[in-house]
């Protein structure tokens, strides 16, 4: 699968050695200088930051600060809006993916996402999964049961719903139907997952159930989430990226974050005084 | 007067208007029925209408009637899918987009009577047809168009934006996100809109007087080659449909049961509509049923 169409020769990208040499641990995600714009709203502000690989990155901030914008910059989902534009850098195994040459249906494969309001299609449970690779040519019945047990089994759905799983995807409660969402993208097989806050349209059990899984996710996948939940940041992140006003405040290990926050805004907002 | 009041009298005021609309409609369609009724018998609507004597059928008008119909929503469903797909979907917002929506506003409320005009015009001098079939239904396809178009649309864009975001982050396409996802969502609405304009083409008169003609030739129902002049399937030959026909026996009729021809002509015409306005509710929540795998 390639991401990019056509690789410019020439061009020296940033290899993967020398992040891992600076941070001791790989890096997924690189973002560099990043800037966006819906029209004149400067929504995100020079941006700077790596993002860990298997590890939970999670992304704070008041309504309104940015953090949605780029998430949903990193897999390209901005394009659907008219009138946004980006510049800098998110580097993916050395490649920009804000660049005009990107094949965003390829890089969606590998960078998942699921959405703040559980959207299954109005499918069979079956047929939500097998959507995507239907469209990706796997024709085999075998191999799409084998997949779709497998992305149910990982989503740790599969144990509810292994008898009805040719029944509608609507008839299901909220937090299953947002683990069939995990599920569907886990079928894709990508490796970076962004999470725009998942849990905060569920009722606290739904809730926990997501955040376990996402503990156990992080195992394979690199995970980047937006929440509004601070407990829920402190709980399940590795690291914390606090932003407001479009500019990243303070990036730290989350422990860092919320005992002993460097910044004042951090503080007052972890703290909730504001937001 | 209290707030309690207000609403109770506004309560009444909309069950009265309610119930004038509903009173009007039942008496109507009893009225039209109730004089078309006896007239409603296999005779009657198989046999072949006559000049002169009473005692014709509408047996021609109303296989005219469905065979334009069928060939107008050939032309128009694709047409009026395409366009409402580009307008949903790729059109970017801006001077053109805004051009075209006014030219489709614009069509849609053109009186029919000029669009039979433009087909005379068009479809049966340009052409040299002459009064045919095709060139009624081309017509007609001229009048439903636009609405298709504006249906298609607005049934595309009423698809929740999460379920298109869904699929686009799956890695999947714009097109084939269309296909397999908005499209499914918007079909009920698509199949309502679409035999919703079905009763209109089949109601509709001005449009055909000077495209399909006032006319139909002797058929011979056992001939099904369309090639042929005497077919009942020959789409070059001119056409009366049932609407044409009411207007025609009304105004220029010289058979002596003018007056029950007319009535039951308009009892199985009403009866038609009603008939695609069931069916438009009744397949649309079946189809919706089916391919959401609700029960």
């Amino acid at each position: 699968m390639k991401i990019v169409m056509e690789q410019k020769k020439d061009s020296k990208p940033l290899t993967k050695q020398s992040n891992i040499e600076k941070e001791n641990k790989p890096v997924a995600l690189n973002i560099k200088k990043l800037n966006i714009y819906y029209g004149d709203n400067h929504a995100v502000k020079d941006v700077s930051f790596s993002i860990e690989k298997n590890a939970v990155t999670a992304l704070i901030g008041p309504s309104g600060c940015g953090k949605s914008t780029f998430l949903r910059s990193i897999n390209r989902m901005n394009d659907l809006i008219p009138g946004a534009r980006s510049t800098g850098g998110i580097i993916y195994e050395d490649v920009n993916l804000i660049g005009d040459d990107i094949n965003v249906v390829a890089l969606r494969k590998e960078i998942g996402m699921v959405f703040q309001k559980p959207n299954p299609f109005p499918k069979s449970i079956y047929n939500n999964i097998t959507h995507a690779l239907k469209f990706n040519g796997i024709r085999s019945k075998k191999k799409l049961d084998v997949i779709v047990e497998e992305s149910l089994r990982k989503a740790a759905l599969w144990d509810e719903v292994k008898d009805r799983l040719h029944e509608s995807a609507l008839s299901l409660s909220g937090g299953q139907q947002q683990r069939l969402c995990i599920a569907r993208t886990l079928a894709m097989k990508p490796s970076i997952l962004l999470l725009d806050e998942p849990a905060s349209a569920l009722d606290p059990i739904s809730n926990a159930k997501i955040e376990d899984l996402i503990m156990e996710l992080k195992k394979e996948y690199t995970i980047i989430i937006v929440t509004h939940n601070m407990h829920q940041a402190s709980r399940i992140s590795d690291k914390t990226a606090f932003f407001l006003n479009g500019v990243l405040v303070e990036f730290d290990q989350t422990d860092k974050i919320f005992t002993n926050p460097s910044k004042k805004d951090t503080e007052d907002y972890i703290t909730g005084r504001f937001g | 007067m209290n707030s309690k009041v207000t609403d109770r009298i506004a309560t009444s005021i909309f069950y009265l208007i309610a119930a004038t609309i509903v009173t009007v409609l039942v008496g109507l369609l009893g009225y039209i029925i109730f004089h078309g009724f006896s007239k409603l018998n296999l005779e009657f609507l198989t046999s072949p209408s006559s000049s002169f004597r009473a005692g014709g059928g509408i047996g021609n008008q109303l296989f005219n009637s469905f065979y334009i119909l069928f060939l107008t929503m050939v032309f128009t469903v694709p047409l009026g899918l395409g366009g409402g797909i580009y307008m949903a979907e790729y059109a970017r917002p801006g001077r053109l987009t805004n051009a075209i929506r006014t030219c489709i506003e614009v069509l849609a409320s053109l009186p029919s009577i000029v669009i039979g005009m433009f087909g005379l015009l068009m479809f049966v001098n340009l052409t040299g047809w002459g009064y045919s079939i095709l060139g009624g239904a081309l017509a007609l396809t001229v009048f439903n168009l636009p609405v298709m178009v504006r249906v298609c649309e607005d049934a595309l864009r009423t698809v929740q934006r999460d379920q298109k975001e869904a699929s686009l982050a799956l890695g999947i396409t714009h097109w084939h996100t269309i296909k397999t996802v908005l499209l499914p969502a918007a079909f009920p609405s698509i199949l309502t809109g679409a035999i919703l304009a079905s009763g209109r083409v089949f109601g509709e008169a001005a449009a055909l007087l000077f495209t399909a003609g006032l006319t139909t030739p002797t058929l011979d129902f056992s001939n099904w080659n369309p090639f042929d002049s005497t077919s009942p399937l020959n789409v070059f030959r001119p056409a009366e449909t049932l609407a044409v026909h009411i207007w025609a026996v009304n105004t220029q009729g010289l058979i002596p049961d003018v007056r029950e021809v007319a009535d039951g002509s308009s009892a199985v015409l009403i009866i038609s509509v009603l008939i695609f306005n069931l069916l438009a509710r009744w397949i649309g929540s079946a189809v919706h049923k089916k391919i959401t795998a609700s029960k």
